[in-house]
């Protein structure tokens, strides 16, 4: 018996260990970006297999933020290139708030239309709505860039936000899961007061939904921070390029001898924190919904 | 896809799916056809307006796009079947196709493996949030970051992965860098980033397998390997079917790692589908050839789906 168990532990102990590897596997590339981006760059090649950052410096960060000189950005490897981290940052903080609000907005109003109300032809319009889920989005980005670019929209923060502005399937299929679970009897009870549509939808609904609308929100904001493609194709401008955009082009820039690693590191983790500040606040919230949605 | 077309009256909703055949003995209602038509219209107006301008139009138009010659300057000209006859002729885009499913079975098969063993041992050990909360975080990080990580990590002169390689006695490799290396490399990075995620949902299809199977099971002296090929594997079809025809269609759409570290090559090693229409379409504004390229990967998608969830029977369950 105590030999079976043992045996039993010692099992569960290599699948502990199993796991814990996936941990590390899992964060080690964070912790080498942390690692890379303190580090001088002109020391870096003499130590790439040190743990610790090499010649400790927080002068990559300085240079991606632009609060670095020239000489100093010289002195510690750096390219001397200008990147305009602060403008970048502004843009994606600002497309991806409007994508967030006017997406979560009309898509609640939708999915209030297919969850609350009765109307002939509703389930039929719904699986038209999802239908959109299968079409890859390459399939109609060459027509929306044309639309964009006809509109007179190419490089303006308008032209980036414009077709995640009013849905997505997703977003309407999420939100509708949620409607259809809200009781009847409260919404009855507030018609026999003689209350309105938009009454209910703004006073009940919405607030009743808070949780997951929030939820929805977060994964519409990330979605949007995260993206490339398109803003790859309608943004490419300075003034208005987002920062996915502007570390594809930093990369493309730096020097095929001597890049500035630590630089580059800098401005990847500066992209990267505000969705890993935003996960470490409200984790739990995106990982159950994961295991409600199964989507996405 | 439930449907559920009868909903009129005012009567407490039943729920989707438990709905009994209604015949009605409640007394008789004016019946009120269009229902709450009007403020329907209201509130799905700006979705419906983004729907038609922003998917179903371009969708449509891509498909008609596709039998044109169209470079942006001009009007789009009617071509006929040209574009789809160059396309079989393409030696480039049967490289593009054959690159990409490489990537994808690597990306797939490795992705699938590890998330179930992930997902199996999660659910076997512990419920821990933070740990589910630390395997799900590459997955939020957007791909350019990710493939810079790794780009960088990857390095052949500095990166820690060579070192590791120089510790042990082998030699360094090129991995972006090699024709051999580059799609394997590049489907193992967006393993690191998908394989938590996976393994969430398939660790969330875990949980909805009764207890009491596994204790019966136990009951019987079933050891841990033969429970989870007689009990886990078989239960999870379902589950592992869904996440097989999402991820796979999601990974035939791989660009931004393409488009930030090797931009297609060394030569054409990495010139994936999506690349190559990228290229086509805004670098060589062969709009109309784009197009014919798009509405093939949407057939080959289309087809594939299919494919899965009838092979993989994703709609019955083993459970009932």
């Amino acid at each position: 018996m105590s030999h079976a168990l043992r045996r039993l532990s010692r099992r569960r102990t290599a699948a502990w260990a199993i796991l814990v590897l996936f941990v590390l596997i899992t964060l080690l590339p964070f912790y080498w970006m942390l690692r890379i981006s303190l580090s001088n760059n002109r020391t870096l090649f003499a130590n790439p297999g040190s743990l610790m950052p090499t010649d400790f410096t927080f002068g990559a960060f300085k240079r991606v933020l632009g609060i670095a000189t020239l000489a100093e950005a010289t002195a510690e490897g750096g390219s001397g290139a200008n990147i305009d981290f602060w403008r970048y940052l502004a843009n994606s903080v600002v497309t991806s708030a409007v994508i967030t609000v006017c997406q979560v907005f009309f898509s609640a109003m939708a999915a209030y239309a297919f969850a609350r109300l009765r109307w002939p032809g509703r389930e039929k319009v719904f699986f038209v709505f999802l239908t959109a889920l299968m079409i890859p989005p390459i399939f109609t980005a060459l027509p929306n860039f044309v639309t964009v670019k006809q509109l007179g929209l190419l490089n303006t923060y308008a032209g980036i936000v414009l077709p995640y502005l009013f849905m997505t399937p997703f977003a309407v299929f999420f939100l509708r899961q949620f409607f259809l679970n809200i009781s009847r009897e409260v919404e009855e009870a507030a018609i026999v007061d003689g209350a309105g549509h938009a009454h209910i939808f703004f006073r009940l609904i919405v607030p009743m939904s808070s949780a997951p609308i929030a939820t929805i929100s977060l994964l519409v904001y990330i979605g949007a921070w995260n993206e490339y493609f398109w803003p790859l194709l309608v943004g490419q401008e300075n003034d208005v390029r987002v920062l996915t955009v502007a570390l594809g082009i930093f990369r493309a820039q730096s020097p095929q001898a001597g890049p500035d690693w630590s630089g580059l590191m800098a401005a990847t983790l500066l992209a990267a924190l505000p969705v890993i500040a935003l996960f470490t606040v409200f984790g739990r919230w995106i990982v159950n919904s994961i295991q409600f949605s199964g989507i996405k | 896809m439930r449907t559920s077309t009868e909903r009129q009256s005012g009567t407490a909703e039943p729920r989707p799916g438990t709905s009994p055949p209604q015949s009605d003995t409640s007394a008789p209602r004016p019946r009120r056809r269009a229902g709450d038509l009007p403020v329907a219209m209201v509130f799905l107006l700006p979705a419906a307006v983004g729907f038609a301008v922003f998917y179903l139009w371009p969708a449509l138009r891509t498909a008609y796009l596709s039998f044109t010659d169209y470079s942006l300057l001009a009007p789009p000209e009617w071509a006929g079947l040209d574009n789809y006859r160059r396309l079989l002729g393409d030696r480039l885009f049967w490289n593009a196709l054959k690159v990409t499913v490489e990537y994808v079975v690597v990306n797939i098969g490795v992705q699938t493996i590890a998330a179930l063993g992930l997902a199996v041992l999660m659910h076997r050990l512990t419920r821990s949030g933070l740990i589910r909360g630390v395997l799900l975080l590459p997955y939020l990080v957007a791909n350019v970051v990710v493939a810079l990580i790794w780009y960088t990590m990857l390095d052949a002169q500095l990166g820690i992965v060579n070192q590791a390689l120089e510790w042990i006695g082998l030699d360094p490799v090129a991995f972006f860098g090699e024709t051999s290396t580059a799609i394997p490399t590049i489907a193992l990075v967006n393993v690191w980033r998908h394989v938590g995620y996976t393994a969430l949902l398939i660790f969330a299809g875990l949980q909805a397998i009764p207890k009491t199977v596994y204790e019966a099971a136990a009951t019987d002296g079933a050891s841990e390997a033969r429970m989870f090929w007689r009990i886990t594997l078989p239960l999870l079809r379902p589950v592992l079917a869904l996440v097989l025809v999402l991820t796979v269609i999601g990974s035939f759409q791989i660009f931004d790692t393409v488009a930030v570290t090797t931009k297609g090559g060394p030569i054409n090693a990495t010139r994936v589908i999506y690349y190559y229409i990228y290229e086509q379409a805004f670098q060589r504004f062969n709009f109309g050839y784009a197009a014919a390229v798009c509405v093939a990967l949407f057939a080959i998608l289309a087809g594939l789906a299919l494919l899965q969830l009838k092979l993989l029977r994703a709609g019955d369950s083993d459970l009932d």
